[in-house]
């Protein structure tokens, strides 16, 4: 049960005779329970087509993606996907965004402002229910697109680089609030990064992928948020010897990577 | 001496071409760079009492004969006497009524139709394969060039009228509307659909609020064609409507009721503008902030 992705490959044809382009070959991976896994490899490794495949936006070539046993035929809200940016509706304000999913699928106004408010509550929204979005920051208009994600209440929930347009600060903070969401709603969660330190500390198990073709080239299991979980401090998580010494493992493995297309 | 060597950057240049210059920075509160910052409701009041007063200059000085160019007085006098008496026996405000009847009916039509049809080509590669080729071939040519067709198809009342200038509006709402679904970003889209929503609810509740902005410009453009048409719509068997009044007014060398009747048009399409504009403000005020 769960999702589970069996020998996926997706290959673009390509014009004036080249051969086509291998974006993923035999990718098998499972994402159960309360997995939490983070994607992270150079670009063009086949991040992004990974989580279009997931998303049912993109069929796969060959192979098959399975949602709890049955195949996936195309985007759904048990799937939902936070994006990176531009991806609210400027013309609703906080609470209408958050309570999007639940209008689309036609529950009473009544009902989807009781759930979204629950969410808006979850993620430190309260005071911006009517706010408009384009007034807040990078940072709040991240939660409210996580809000908005959680309320389709998916089997799993697709993260494309949420954190990637955030500053710094507000970016660790960010990871800890994700965390914190994830430990408390027991969702599935599918992760793209670029950062290996934001990678390594939040997931439970991690892909490292490679480019050309695109392929998960290592996987480690983290045991890094659980010890932030266990009331562990997070600037301690992520400076001990063990979390320096994988970060420097998984760093080598992509440069090289990187060197290897250059 | 070394430092006389360098021309004096520090002066501040002055002069018609001075925004050409590298600007000082800008005072706490307004964003550097910016262009074309700024209030512009003086300058534009001044503007207008200038044209006003180098007109009266003109004609008051004689320079221009009162029948090229009446004085903005006579002007008055005129507008005064046509609507306390009417003109050609039909009060004013008639005059004013059948024209706006004739370019509003007309824009209104426009919208109906040329919104959805707009939104249609821009959604279904069929519906702009159908249709993208006539749209595209009648808008250029002007109105005048198939008035005369209007009238033998449709004969001399007010049909012939209002459709002249229903499709001069027309091509560029359609074509604001159709470019307008372009505006939604593919995320917004994706993540519609992400959340279970069909391809009704994404047109709907995505693409439709997302192409507002570019939709109400198109029909700010459009009201524009309306009334450029207007003249040429009551050109032929017209007996009241304010593009009648300018013609028939410009055969009697009448040119007082001339640059009255121009004003007035001016006047009414630039009122529905800045109403225009006050929609916009209250329907779309996120309209280039996200």
């Amino acid at each position: 049960m769960g999702l589970n992705i069996r020998q996926a490959s997706v290959v673009y044809p390509t014009a004036d005779g080249r051969p086509p382009v291998e974006a993923l070959r035999q990718i098998d991976l499972d994402i159960v329970n309360d997995d939490f896994v983070v994607a992270l490899g150079a670009s063009g490794c086949g991040k992004s087509t990974l989580l279009s495949l997931i998303a049912g936006f993109l069929s796969p070539s060959s192979g098959e993606i399975l949602l709890d046993g049955a195949p996936v035929q195309g985007p759904g809200a048990d799937r939902a996907v936070v994006f990176q940016k531009h991806a609210l509706l400027p013309w609703l304000n906080v609470l209408d965004n958050v309570a999007f999913g639940l209008k689309l699928r036609g529950f009473s106004t009544e009902k989807r402002y009781e759930v979204a408010r629950g969410f808006i509550t979850l993620l430190g929204l309260g005071e911006f229910e009517t706010s408009r979005v384009y007034n807040l920051s990078g940072g709040m208009q991240q939660r409210v697109g996580i809000a908005r994600a959680l309320t389709c209440d998916p089997k799993v929930l697709l993260m494309d680089e949420p954190l990637g347009a955030l500053d710094a600060l507000t970016r660790e903070k960010a990871q800890e609030l994700i965390l914190k969401i994830w430990h408390t709603t027991h969702k599935s969660v599918f992760f793209i990064t670029h950062s290996v330190e934001e990678a390594l500390f939040m997931g439970t198990k991690l892909i490292v992928m490679s480019p050309r073709p695109g392929r998960i080239a290592h996987r480690f299991d983290l045991p890094f948020s659980r010890q932030f979980l266990a009331g562990a401090n997070a600037r301690e998580v992520k400076a001990s010897r063990e979390f320096i010494a994988l970060r420097e493992e998984v760093l080598k493995i992509i440069f090289s990577d990187e060197e290897a297309v250059a | 001496m070394t430092e006389h060597a360098y021309p004096n950057t520090q002066t501040r240049k002055k002069g018609i071409f001075f925004f050409m210059m590298k600007s000082r920075a800008t005072k706490p509160g307004e964003t550097y760079g910016v262009p074309g910052q700024g209030d512009t409701k003086l300058l534009s009041v001044a503007s207008i009492l200038g044209i006003i007063f180098v007109w009266w200059l003109f004609t008051a000085m004689g320079w221009i004969k009162p029948l090229f160019l009446p004085s903005p007085g006579a002007v008055l006098n005129k507008f005064i006497q046509v609507w306390n008496e009417g003109f050609t026996n039909t009060p004013f405000l008639e005059h004013v009524g059948v024209s706006a009847a004739r370019v509003f009916g007309a824009f209104l039509l426009a919208c109906v139709i040329g919104i959805p049809l707009g939104i249609a080509m821009g959604m279904s590669p069929i519906i702009r394969g159908i249709f993208d080729p006539p749209l595209e071939f009648y808008r250029p040519i002007p109105p005048l060039a198939y008035l005369p067709l209007m009238i033998i198809w449709f004969g001399i009342d007010e049909t012939a009228k209002v459709l002249l200038i229903f499709l001069s509006v027309l091509a560029p709402v359609a074509l604001g509307a159709r470019s307008g679904v372009k505006s939604a970003a593919i995320e917004q889209i994706h993540a519609a659909y992400s959340f279970g929503a069909s391809r009704w609810q994404v047109m709907v509740q995505v693409i439709l609020p997302s192409a507002l902005p570019e939709i109400l410009t198109a029909m700010r453009i459009g009201i524009g064609f309306g009334w450029t048409t207007l003249v040429a719509a009551e050109m032929v068997a017209a007996t009241k409507g304010l593009g009648y009044m300018v013609l028939t007014a410009s055969q009697f060398l009448q040119t007082s009721t001339v640059v009255m009747g121009i004003i007035v048009i001016a006047i009414i399409a630039y009122a529905f503008d800045l109403l225009m504009r006050f929609v916009e403000r209250k329907l779309v005020p996120w309209k280039g902030r996200m």
